[in-house]
């Protein structure tokens, strides 16, 4: 996994020049994390065209709240929670009720191991596992995930930001970060272990 | 295609299996689940599918590049056009 493209020595440099209202330093800064955050958008939203709209709003926001950026968090995780916050108001406007389902509640290990698969597709050769047709299962199934699971698993596991980053970039708390992680992964998991499990069957029928 | 039959034990596991497979996990749970995996085939598979998710996903992550015209779109709107310097020529 690639790290983030800002380390903490370029970052305070950086940061001065931003402060100053300099549009150079404002063009680096875009130019070294905008990959990063369309790709989180476009996982958030699933769809090219939201993903552009939270790019473009995140980066003018971004400009706009510069002056009282305290260098709390880093400049790419303060720049992951605007992105994600304008990726989950978009979710808000676009299904009400999704974002109802609040996943603050505590973990309960009855409901999650209700009707698990139980299929073992670990030992599937790779060159299966990714199939182009797979690849687009398993972003359909990140978009199955309530949004704020999505947000979590996005940030940790594709974005890799560390337990303590996502907790910043989404305002909760690290053992909330750790929940929703785990149940997002439970429920990829079961999605994956159905999708790979026909697949065995249907390859043991022909 | 079987379910998971589950011991009170399954379920206690189930808690800490995110930070298990991420190493995460302090030395006396893991060594509590790896007991409890001897004797329950059902949580292996569990854990090694649920590891591999996260492995499947993290290796089809796309790369971080923007697309050149979401870049220029991107830089226009923010008013920085001066800043988009032409693609650099291939060698």
């Amino acid at each position: 996994m690639e790290t983030l493209a800002i380390n903490n020595n370029t970052q305070t440099g950086l940061l001065v020049a931003l402060k100053t209202g300099s549009r150079e330093a404002f063009a680096r800064l875009v130019d070294e994390t905008s990959g990063q955050i369309y790709r989180t958008a476009l996982q958030m939203l699933g769809s090219e065209q939201d993903a552009e709209d939270v790019l473009q709003n995140t980066y003018i926001k971004a400009l706009r709240a510069l002056p009282g950026f305290e260098g709390r968090s880093s400049l790419t995780t303060w720049l992951y929670r605007i992105a994600v916050n304008e990726a989950l108001m978009l979710l808000r406007q676009r299904q009400p009720a999704a974002l109802s389902l609040d996943e603050t509640d505590p973990f309960d290990p009855e409901a999650e191991s209700a009707g698990m698969e139980l299929s073992d597709f670990c030992c599937l050769p790779e060159g299966e596992l990714l199939t182009s047709e797979s690849r687009r299962f398993m972003n359909q199934a990140i978009q199955s995930l309530p949004p704020t699971l999505r947000a979590v698993f996005v940030m940790r596991d594709l974005e890799g930001l560390s337990i303590q980053e996502t907790a910043e970039a989404l305002n909760i708390s690290e053992s909330n970060v750790k929940i929703r992680l785990l149940r997002a992964r439970l429920h990829l998991r079961q999605k994956l272990a159905g999708y790979f499990g026909e697949k065995t069957q249907e390859a043991r029928l022909r | 295609m079987s379910e998971h039959v589950h011991s009170p034990q399954c379920k206690q596991m189930l808690g800490s299996l995110s930070e298990y497979i991420d190493g995460a996990l302090q030395a006396e749970l893991c060594a509590a689940i790896e007991e409890h995996l001897k004797d329950c085939p059902n949580c292996r598979v569990v854990i090694n599918t649920l590891r591999k998710t996260v492995e499947l996903y993290e290796k089809a992550v796309p790369p971080a590049e923007l697309p050149s015209g979401i870049r220029e779109r991107l830089f226009a709107r923010l008013e920085l056009d001066e800043f988009i310097t032409p693609p650099t020529q291939p060698s």
